[in-house]
């Protein structure tokens, strides 16, 4: 049995909030930047520039990358063996949350009811949390804060199995589509197949977060996401929607097994701040 | 090119989409719940707080400032939310919208109308942003925090013609321009 301290763990995510909104992952900055020497479109070329440019000042500023500094989800894996003590661990991490966007100068963003009151809740909480139990003693947690340009054009549809692989296809392109340059081009898609209606988005959604250049272990899957990556490209739509090749930086799939009869398929759309850290207490 | 506030028909005329423009001078923010609170200011007969005639409101909710800094990150938020207010507020006289994103048919031909502009920031580049804003002052709805209307007074802030006054659409334009010469 391992103890860990609701205290280490608050301070951690507190950490981790700011870290993920002022610093972009190092996978990212470099498949902007070889998208940079690709691009043949001068505004799209400039525009890229400019993405570069943001994200070093940025990071010397430790100001945030973009002003819509998100919902946060929260994935925490967490071993058998391991006993949470020193308070509520649902606590813990909503005050790492609180700490980290009031201390790190970020915007708080979340409304407390959807509908009626739409009231700042002015610490940024509540995040989303998942949480996947496994075996022994490890305790590893992933900080994702997600602005709404993007998620407001992330899609879900329930194909039927005779769609197939086209149909699926369309989908992806359509939501691409019509997300446009409202998502904050570049993009980094995450597709769900499979599951349910509720497992098939979480699926997209850690598909968007997968680090870039890693395939899909099936090689089926993996040409999909070298195909579609490609074809996206060539819509010509561009960084800002300004026209040019990059369109998309990275183009995932996760899978799962899903009814017979029912093939869901999820799109997770995110602009080209794709924000998440990582950290194994 | 570099063009100063206030804008006034003259020089939006000259404008076209594609073209990068530096801009100076006094803009102000807004987005959703000022936009809300300002038609409904309208629509009660009210005066609004700030005059819009040939002034440029900016769609941004920026992050807090830090002790010692102007203004927080401040990249633009898409602007078609704010598409059920906009051609109100162009028929007033306001001259530009600087934002991200497609606007709907009202807005485009009321821009076309009254001599507007649709002016487009890069998404998620408020870093960059944030460094031409030289001053910010919070002149109404205090109480909706990163969504209160401030007035900035910029430093040539980057921005791309996104939609003019002749109908020029760049986010058509630009597609189509990749695809028939550098996409083959």
């Amino acid at each position: 049995m391992r103890e860990i301290n609701c205290q280490l763990i608050t301070t951690t995510i507190k950490d981790m909030c700011i870290q993920a909104n002022c610093h972009l992952p190092s996978d990212l900055q470099q498949r902007i930047t070889a998208f940079h020497q690709a691009e043949d479109y001068s505004l799209a070329k400039d525009t890229l520039q400019v993405l570069i440019d943001n994200a070093t000042l940025a990071k010397e500023k430790r100001m945030p990358i973009c002003q819509d500094t998100g919902m946060v989800t929260i994935y925490i894996t967490i071993g058998q063996e391991v006993h949470i003590v020193g308070g509520s661990l649902e606590q813990a991490i909503q005050q790492g949350v609180r700490e980290g966007y009031e201390e790190g100068y970020l915007r708080k963003s979340i409304v407390s009811d959807p509908v009626f009151d739409r009231k700042n809740t002015f610490d940024n909480t509540p995040a989303v949390i998942h949480y996947t139990l496994v075996e022994g003693e490890r305790f590893d947690i992933q900080v994702v804060p997600k602005g709404f340009g993007s998620e407001n054009m992330s899609q879900v549809k329930m194909c039927k199995p005779s769609d197939g692989i086209e149909g699926i296809q369309a989908f992806v392109y359509d939501v691409v589509k019509s997300a446009g340059p409202n998502a904050c081009p570049p993009m980094v898609i995450g597709v769900g197949i499979g599951g349910t209606f509720d497992k098939v988005t979480q699926l997209a959604k850690k598909a968007m977060i997968r680090t870039i250049g890693s395939n899909h272990p099936d090689e089926r899957y993996a040409l999909l996401e070298k195909q579609w990556l490609e074809a996206i490209n060539g819509m010509g739509i561009g960084p800002a929607g300004y026209g040019g090749k990059t369109t998309a930086l990275a183009l995932h799939i996760e899978t799962f097994p899903t009814h017979i009869a029912g093939m869901p398929v999820a799109v997770s759309i995110c602009c080209h701040v794709a924000r998440h850290t990582e950290v194994s207490l | 090119m570099k063009i100063q506030t206030p804008l006034t028909k003259e020089k939006i005329k000259n404008l076209k989409a594609g073209q990068t423009i530096y801009l100076s001078g006094t803009i102000y923010t807004g987005r959703d719940s000022a936009h809300k609170r300002l038609k409904e200011l309208y629509d009660q007969g009210l005066d609004l707080p700030i005059d819009l005639e040939d002034q440029v409101i900016y769609y941004v909710g920026p992050t807090p400032s830090k002790p010692g800094e102007v203004f927080g990150s401040g990249g633009p938020t898409t602007s078609g939310r704010m598409d059920a207010y906009a051609p109100l507020f162009i028929s007033l006289g306001m001259r530009a919208m600087i934002g991200k994103g497609y606007r709907n048919e009202e807005v485009k031909k009321a821009i076309q109308e009254h001599t507007g502009v649709y002016l487009g920031a890069i998404g998620g580049a408020g870093a960059i942003i944030s460094s031409c804003v030289k001053s910010a002052t919070v002149v109404a709805f205090e109480d909706l925090g990163p969504e209160a209307i401030r007035c900035l007074e910029i430093e040539d802030m980057p921005l791309v013609v996104l939609f003019d006054s002749d109908g020029n659409d760049q986010y058509e334009f630009g597609k189509n321009d990749y695809l028939n010469n550098k996409g083959k």
